[in-house]
């Protein structure tokens, strides 16, 4: 691995985005996620690395409440995104997961044209006045999901029909389509070939441009390769969380060097 | 670590497997074993489509012939002294002579003609030519006559319904063997039936009247058709479909996409798992007391046989809603609402098209059952006698009596008369074309909307 890269890529310090403090989560009676403060900068893509079940796909969704659509999660603890807290009573979820993206493990299209794909989230929430600038919301994001040129003949093509790596770089595209601050991406490369992932990977690089990326992911060398901070959870502690440079070559927790050269998870 | 140490090499080494070319025992036993079992399952298939093939032939075979029917065609003299003796062509005078005044008529014009076409016969009386024709006759022509009086006086072509033993006889049905103690036909009279079919007088034709015709009386079979229980189990099915669809489903998507998972909605659906297996005249008996008793609805109506269906196909609808809603990936659900979609936009744009099949499918299957039930209907009366035909008859609406196909199939087997039990078959191949319909019907819908993914 290029070390040295990874160094250089630090970056100053953007604005707090996202900001949790002492946030639990609990499945039932399991203790999923224990007292994690983290915060999340602007322009910056964030990784979340760790072993499996150490809870960093469930704070992932703590972020745009996904975690509400399960019925036995309970979520204690505060999360503000641009100072206000998303839990606050008064917070419609809807409302927060328009400004807060998401894409998932599993290139999840909707069983509908290319185009209705990603016409939908702008439909919804009336970003289009008419069907001209919904044309061009759809390019704009198909462009975005760096997709356009494949997909340009065929909008009216289903979306299913699409390769599997065709399908996440329509899904990005169309959780970029209702102009998101914060885009939260689940192993977003976990079903796809490494020529996929490898374009998927540069798509989340100019992502970082215009948004804060949080990525989930169990390749190591994938998040040093797309981040610039990373955070390590462990049995859902956050055990560190610092430049991504620092957190590869000197991290100050033991349980991380372990885990990064391979002798736990 | 000490027992590979060990001196035991013949352990450590495996044995030499033998050629691939010769199959071993175990091999040879294992396929024994699955060819036994899938001779099984074509012997199982075979006596299911062996079930199937005599079912539907005897069906078939007992059935048909309720589709044809003898008649007789006999000039008939309408004598303007019986039928209008003013001579004014009042109606309310002609409507005072009953069908008393026109049987003498038709028996004497039945006769003439047997004696004009030359037929031999030793019946010489008008009254023995009775047995020939149905019993109808007479209200057949009266009512032609009050129609149109201009008709009196002349004389008419009439194409009377043959008697159902004429008509027996014309199918094979009756012999002269089986009418040896029969009262209502004499040898004679089939003498008479063979002569009149060798001049073409009397034929066989398609029975269009047993498809849209009424119920008629135990000792008129010749006259009974199912149309008027078709009309009833037509607009039963009318009320189940807009009682049990919108209710399902609505119950359904509550369940399972908003409800929230406690011992309440457990014990709901536990019931109505158990309520899809309750006997339907459990149903017919709740709707006799709540609809008819308690709330006071008409008996016999098809909007109670509709209530009463509607309350037995719900499990149902509810059941293979369900179903078809869980079978969409959750992933979809995830999709929708990481843009931003609300939870009922999830489920009206996305999980619901997807499940659209299925829930067609399973409502038309709910139809389908309701449509063959009878027992429920047994017990709120719709089994109506209602010899009147649509569209001017009582039969006309949700409120007024009707029967149902099956109620009639049941009524029908248990008449005495031989020509009944034809009929009942006949019923049942309708039924049965209706149930087809609706399949076919379902197939079509489920295909249309695959498509369009």
């Amino acid at each position: 691995m290029d070390d040295l890269r990874i160094i250089e890529r630090t970056t100053g310090m953007n604005d707090i985005k996202v900001s949790a403090r002492k946030v639990q989560v609990y499945y039932g009676d399991n203790h999923a996620i224990k007292d994690v403060d983290v915060d999340i900068e602007d322009k910056t893509v964030t990784a979340f690395i760790g072993p499996s079940g150490c809870g960093k796909s469930t704070f992932l969704r703590c972020i745009n409440r996904m975690n509400d659509t399960i019925d036995v999660a309970r979520i204690e603890g505060e999360i503000t995104l641009d100072n206000e807290n998303i839990y606050d009573p008064k917070v419609d979820p809807v409302q927060l997961r328009a400004k807060v993206g998401m894409v998932f493990q599993k290139p999840n299209p909707f069983p509908k044209s290319i185009y209705d794909n990603i016409a939908y989230g702008p439909r919804i929430h009336g970003l289009a006045a008419n069907k001209a600038e919904l044309d061009e919301i759809v390019e704009r994001s198909l462009r975005r999901g760096a997709i356009w040129d494949e997909v340009k003949d065929r909008l009216h093509a289903p979306g299913t029909g699409l390769s599997g790596g065709q399908q996440q770089r329509l899904c990005i595209a169309r959780a970029v389509a209702t102009e998101p601050e914060v885009l939260l991406m689940d192993e977003p490369c976990s079903a796809l070939d490494p020529i996929a992932t490898a374009q998927v990977e540069e798509l989340i690089d100019e992502l970082r441009q215009n948004y804060s990326v949080v990525i989930v992911t169990h390749s190591m060398q994938q998040a040093a390769r797309v981040s610039q901070k990373t955070a390590f959870f462990h049995l859902g502690n956050l055990v560190e969380y610092g430049e991504t440079g620092q957190i590869f070559t000197n991290p100050s927790d033991p349980r991380t060097e372990s885990y990064i050269t391979g002798r736990i998870g | 670590m000490t027992d590979a140490t060990s001196p035991t090499p013949s352990a450590s080494v495996p044995k030499k497997k033998g050629s691939l070319l010769v199959a071993d025992e175990r091999t040879k036993k294992r396929n024994t074993a699955e060819k036994r079992f899938q001779a099984y399952g074509i012997i199982a298939i075979g006596i299911g489509l062996l079930f199937l093939i005599v079912l539907l032939g005897s069906i078939i075979r007992n059935g048909i012939p309720a589709f044809t029917q003898a008649y007789i065609t006999v000039p008939i003299e309408l004598v303007e002294e019986k039928l209008d003796p003013n001579g004014n062509r009042d109606p309310a005078d002609l409507r005072k002579v009953s069908t008393f005044g026109y049987a003498p008529l038709i028996q004497e014009g039945v006769l003439r003609a047997v004696q004009d076409a030359g037929i031999e016969t030793e019946l010489s009386s008008p009254g023995d030519m009775k047995a020939l024709y149905s019993a109808s006759a007479p209200a057949i022509v009266r009512s032609m006559v009050l129609d149109n009086p201009e008709l009196i006086g002349t004389t008419i072509e009439v194409r009377l319904l043959g008697a159902s033993r004429v008509d027996g006889y014309l199918k094979g049905r009756v012999t002269r063997e089986s009418i040896a103690r029969d009262k209502k036909i004499d040898a004679a009279h089939l003498d008479i039936v063979d002569q009149m079919v060798e001049l073409g007088m009397a034929k066989r034709v398609f029975n269009w009247a047993f498809i849209t015709g009424a119920d008629a009386s135990e000792s008129r079979p010749e006259q009974a058709g199912i149309g008027v229980a078709m009309v009833g189990s037509f607009f039963m099915m009318l009320v189940v479909l807009a009682l049990a669809l919108p209710i399902g489903v609505a119950a359904s998507i509550y369940l399972e996409e908003f409800a929230p998972q406690n011992w309440l909605t457990d014990l709901i659906e536990v019931n109505i798992s158990n309520l899809a297996a309750v006997p339907s005249i459990v149903f017919g008996i709740l709707g006799l007391a709540v609809f008819i008793q308690f709330a006071g609805l008409p008996q016999s109506a098809p909007l109670v046989g509709g209530l009463v269906l509607t309350l037995m196909t719900l499990p149902t609808v509810i059941i293979s809603t369900r179903a078809s809603l869980k079978a969409v990936p959750p992933s979809i659900r995830e999709a929708a609402l990481g843009v931003g979609a609300s939870k009922m936009q999830t489920v009206f744009h996305h999980v619901l098209p997807l499940a659209a099949p299925g829930i067609l499918t399973g409502t038309i299957i709910g139809l389908a059952q309701a449509l063959g039930e009878t027992a429920p209907l047994l017990l709120i009366g719709m089994v109506g006698f209602i010899a009147t035909n649509y569209p001017d008859g009582i039969a006309a609406g949700f409120l007024s009596p009707n029967s149902a196909m099956p109620a009639q199939i049941y009524e029908w087997s248990k008449r005495a008369d031989p020509a009944y039990y034809e009929r009942a078959w006949g019923g049942i191949i309708v039924l049965l074309l209706f149930l087809m319909t609706m399949n076919i019907i379902a197939i079509i819908l489920r295909r249309r909307f695959e498509r369009r993914w």
